[in-house]
């Protein structure tokens, strides 16, 4: 997806500090109109401080936020065009379902019958029809989760923030949930940015992904890019597993899954022992000891029969050329 | 909300008002005397001259009553005899509620819900009556001296005794003991105690060296909640305890409506708060951790 | 619990119980006593209540203390609930530590100098004793009550309901009268319940600061009780605990109702 020329949100120098921690370090960031954004990184790196500041929650020490080109410093909460799906969900416990999703509307002062045919449609978006009358306790963590995301985007918000929205959720309810999410998205046009420290679920939704590290971005980027051709070592061992080659100061990263492993020496391949083999069903990851330097991952697709190597056996390992990637450090 | 401090404004005035600066007042007229008139103290403060009135007021203050206190020996035993009171019935109640409130949170959630609403109750109702109550079982042609008749044992003639005032102070304040103490044992985790005893303690032992360490926080809460009050407490000697029962909250009182000395009754009141300034710093201090 | 109430646990709740409510039982025993003995039993009797109907001084000093009741308790609850979110939402500023102390003291502050320090404020400022003082007593008393009822609730509620109401558009106070205050609702509900209690109870504050035409309940029983063991007590006694039973059961009964149906 190519971002327009005028991106829908634009952090320019943002920066927070929180006491003595600086939480946020001159943070700089587009979002376009309609990309699924994600902001990737650990805990405490200052992503949910960064979309807590774009909702309005939290102020900035320095630097500005643009929506469609305004300053939106002065805007509180209430006022800004973002819509916010909290990580607990939040639902109101007084209210059913119903009213949960037409809370927004209401407070828009939307008459009741155009705001009673929205809650159906957004209902029905979310695949919740018929529970209008259920109260929050009364719902599964998943149905609480979608209504949560119907109340959100009810009021037709310019940029629905999504707080580690799927955290709560058991693997298999996860995974569906992502591409369910990706879909929803993808339909509706809307911009979301979701903050997660899951980096697969941040490959799997995003168009861009920020990886960050604390307090700054340390890389944007189509997911692809980022794991594919990342520029540090903290992107590159973020994303998934990495081989690292000391190269001077720098390094060359040669990801597990480029790798090719034989039982028998082969020309130009690195010689080892293999130390550990974990099964993951549709791979095999092994860890590859060598004589000098460190160990090498290499992952393997179950696509065939199996290799037969035992802990302890001989191995050797090679990678193509293009597989390996410069790193800054 | 921007400013939440906001919501502070209405109830910090108010308590600012009629909870702190009348213990200015307090202070002052404890430096006062008395006069035949109305208000029967003097001096009083008169602006009508401008600032000039506020030396001549400040000159006429002394610490006349303070030495009135000083001297007169009734004043140095009403003080030690509410401590010693306090002190022994909270010892007491100490004792007592613990084990209440101990068994009370051995109980399963629902009747440990019954349980609270039962020991709650009685301090829903009228304190005053209570103590009323114990006056129709103590006095001498009262209960128990019947039910000690059936039993052919000697009438005891308890009621305007210093025995009685101890069990009107444990009776009233055994709910202010029992529930913070409750709250706490209420939240420990079952597993502590069954880690105890998978390292080899029995349930006593487990109880002394896991239980009772952890439920510290509570016990303090509990002591000062009831050791504070009680020392100024003034209905249960009043109306248990005998003319030579000698108590501050007593002593202020009669001060004040029996002898009309409203500048001895504020001295003795001072010297209470500066008594209690400590305990009362303490039990701050708690409140601040937990509310932190 | 794995292992359930032991013997000891068992007796020692009993006991407990048997003596908090020994008393109270017998109040209400001798308040149907036919006899004015405590140690005779005349059968059973209500003219006590028949009595107690006609007493003109006791039923005017329950409508003066119900009526300071209603009136304290609603007005330290109004300021307990905002004394309480300060506490809660404010974090630190200037004045807190004061702030918090004025609120908690009066919690442990033996009355007698509640109630001394309160009138010479109003003799101070030349304000005449009775119903009102009476009234503002009250509340500056209960208030500390009410806002630790309160506060003990809002330090557990989730914020992020008030954020997500905000988020969908609605200004601060706005979101919190809609989505916290309901909430929290049951516990400004009790307290409202204690300062309206312990106003109905207080003898030492209402004699300090009350005046004529405004004798409080508890300030009329105490100078019947100082002249002795009199039966028309036990039946107002009685009264008043039937009064408050039910209106704790009642309250309890709500309570369960709400969060079974929802």
């Amino acid at each position: 997806m190519t971002p327009s020329s005028t991106p829908l949100v634009r952090f320019e120098g943002v920066t927070k500090r929180f006491g003595e921690t600086v939480a946020v370090d001159g943070v700089s960031l587009d979002i376009a109109q309609g990309e699924f954004f994600a902001l990737l990184g650990p805990s405490g790196c200052g992503k949910t401080t960064l979309m807590r500041m774009l909702a309005g929650f939290v102020q900035p020490d320095a630097g500005r936020i643009l929506l469609n080109g305004q300053d939106i410093a002065g805007l509180p909460p209430h006022r800004r065009p973002s819509s916010m799906m909290f990580q607990t969900y939040a639902l109101f416990p007084h209210l059913n379902v119903e009213k949960n999703v037409a809370f927004g509307l209401v407070q828009q002062g939307w008459d009741k019958a155009r705001a009673a045919a929205r809650v159906e449609e957004m209902l029905s978006l979310v695949r919740l029809e018929g529970l209008n009358r259920r109260r929050p306790d009364q719902l599964s963590g998943g149905q609480a989760q979608r209504v949560a995301l119907a109340r959100a985007l009810a009021p037709g918000p310019q940029i629905l923030l999504l707080d580690e929205p799927l955290a709560a959720l058991d693997r298999k309810l996860r995974e569906e949930t992502q591409l369910e999410l990706k879909a929803l998205q993808r339909r509706l046009g809307v911009t979301f940015m979701i903050v997660t420290h899951d980096q697969d679920e941040a490959m799997v939704v995003a168009d861009r992904i920020a990886v960050m590290r604390v307090g700054g971005v340390a890389q944007v980027g189509p997911p692809a890019e980022v794991y594919e051709r990342p520029t540090s070592r903290y992107v590159a061992e973020f994303l998934g597993e990495a081989n690292l080659f000391p190269d001077g100061p720098a390094f060359t990263l040669v990801r597990p899954e480029k790798m090719a492993l034989t039982d028998k020496p082969a020309p130009g391949a690195l010689a080892g022992e293999v130390a550990e083999i974990a099964y993951f069903g549709d791979r095999t990851r092994y860890v590859i000891r060598r004589a000098e330097g460190r160990p090498l991952l290499v992952s393997q697709a179950n696509t065939g029969p199996r290799l037969g190597l035992e802990v302890g056996d001989k191995a050797w390992v090679s990678y193509a050329p293009e597989a390996a990637v410069a790193l800054g450090s | 909300m921007r400013r939440p401090w906001l919501a502070a404004v209405a109830p910090y005035l108010w308590l600012g008002l009629f909870f702190a600066f009348p213990f200015l007042l307090v202070a002052k007229l404890s430096l006062s005397h008395t006069v035949l008139a109305i208000p029967p103290y003097a001096p009083q403060l008169d602006l009508s001259q401008g600032h000039a009135g506020v030396p001549a007021f400040v000159h006429q203050l002394s610490f006349e009553t303070y030495q009135r206190l000083t001297s007169d020996r009734v004043y140095l035993s009403s003080y030690l005899s509410s401590l010693r009171f306090a002190g022994l019935a909270t010892a007491i109640l100490l004792v007592i509620g613990y084990p209440i409130a101990y068994g009370m949170s051995r109980f399963p959630p629902p009747t440990r819900q019954a349980l609270l609403m039962a020991v709650i109750l009685p301090f829903w109702t009228s304190f005053l009556i209570r103590i009323y109550a114990w006056i129709a079982i103590l006095k001498p042609a009262g209960l128990l001296n019947a039910a000690l008749g059936v039993l052919h044992l000697g009438p005891l003639s308890l009621l305007n005794t210093d025995t009685a005032v101890v069990i009107g102070l444990v009776y009233a304040y055994l709910p202010f003991m029992v529930l913070p103490l409750y709250a706490v044992l209420e939240r420990q985790d079952e597993r502590l105690i069954e880690a105890a005893q998978d390292l080899g303690c029995t349930a006593t032992g487990a109880f002394w060296r896991v239980t009772f360490p952890l439920s510290l926080p509570g016990v303090a809460a509990g002591a000062l909640l009831c050791f504070i009050p009680m020392v100024g407490e003034f209905v249960i000697p009043d109306l248990l305890g005998g003319s030579g029962t000698l108590m501050l909250g007593r002593t202020i009182w009669t001060e004040f409506f029996a002898n009309r000395d409203w500048p001895a009754a504020s001295a003795v009141a001072i010297v209470l708060l500066a008594t209690l300034a400590v305990p009362i710093a303490l039990f701050q201090r708690q409140q601040a951790k937990v509310t932190a | 619990m794995t292992r359930g109430p032991s013997l000891f646990n068992r007796a020692s709740v009993g006991l407990g119980l048997a003596f908090l409510y020994g008393p109270i039982a017998l109040l209400v025993l001798y308040s149907f006593n036919a006899s004015r003995l405590v140690t005779v039993w005349g059968g059973f009797s209500t003219r006590w209540y028949a009595a107690l109907a006609q007493d003109g001084q006791m039923l005017d000093a329950v409508w003066v203390t119900l009526r300071v009741g209603l009136i304290s308790a609603s007005a330290a609850t109004v300021l307990g609930l905002l004394a309480a979110v300060t506490l809660v939402r404010a974090g630190r500023f200037r004045g807190r530590a004061l702030f918090s102390g004025m609120v908690y003291a009066p919690l442990v502050m033996p009355e007698v100098i509640l109630g001394l320090s309160l009138l010479l404020l109003f003799v101070a400022v030349g304000l005449p004793r009775g119903f009102w003082t009476v009234t503002v007593s009250h509340t500056t008393v209960t208030l500390c009550y009410a806002t630790v009822v309160i506060q003990a609730r809002l330090a557990y509620f989730d914020r992020s309901l008030e954020e997500a109401a905000q988020d969908l558009g609605c200004p601060p106070v706005s979101a919190f009268l809609k989505v916290t205050l309901p909430n929290i609702a049951p516990a400004v509900a009790a307290a409202w319940m204690l300062a309206f209690t312990l106003s109905l109870d207080d003898l030492v504050i209402a004699s300090f600061t009350s005046g004529p035409g405004a004798t409080t309940l508890p300030m009329r029983l105490y100078s019947q009780v100082r002249l002795g063991v009199n039966p028309e007590i036990n039946a107002v006694s009685t009264l008043l605990i039937a009064v408050v039973t039910l209106g704790v059961v009642a309250a309890g009964a709500i309570q369960r109702r709400r969060s079974v149906s929802s």
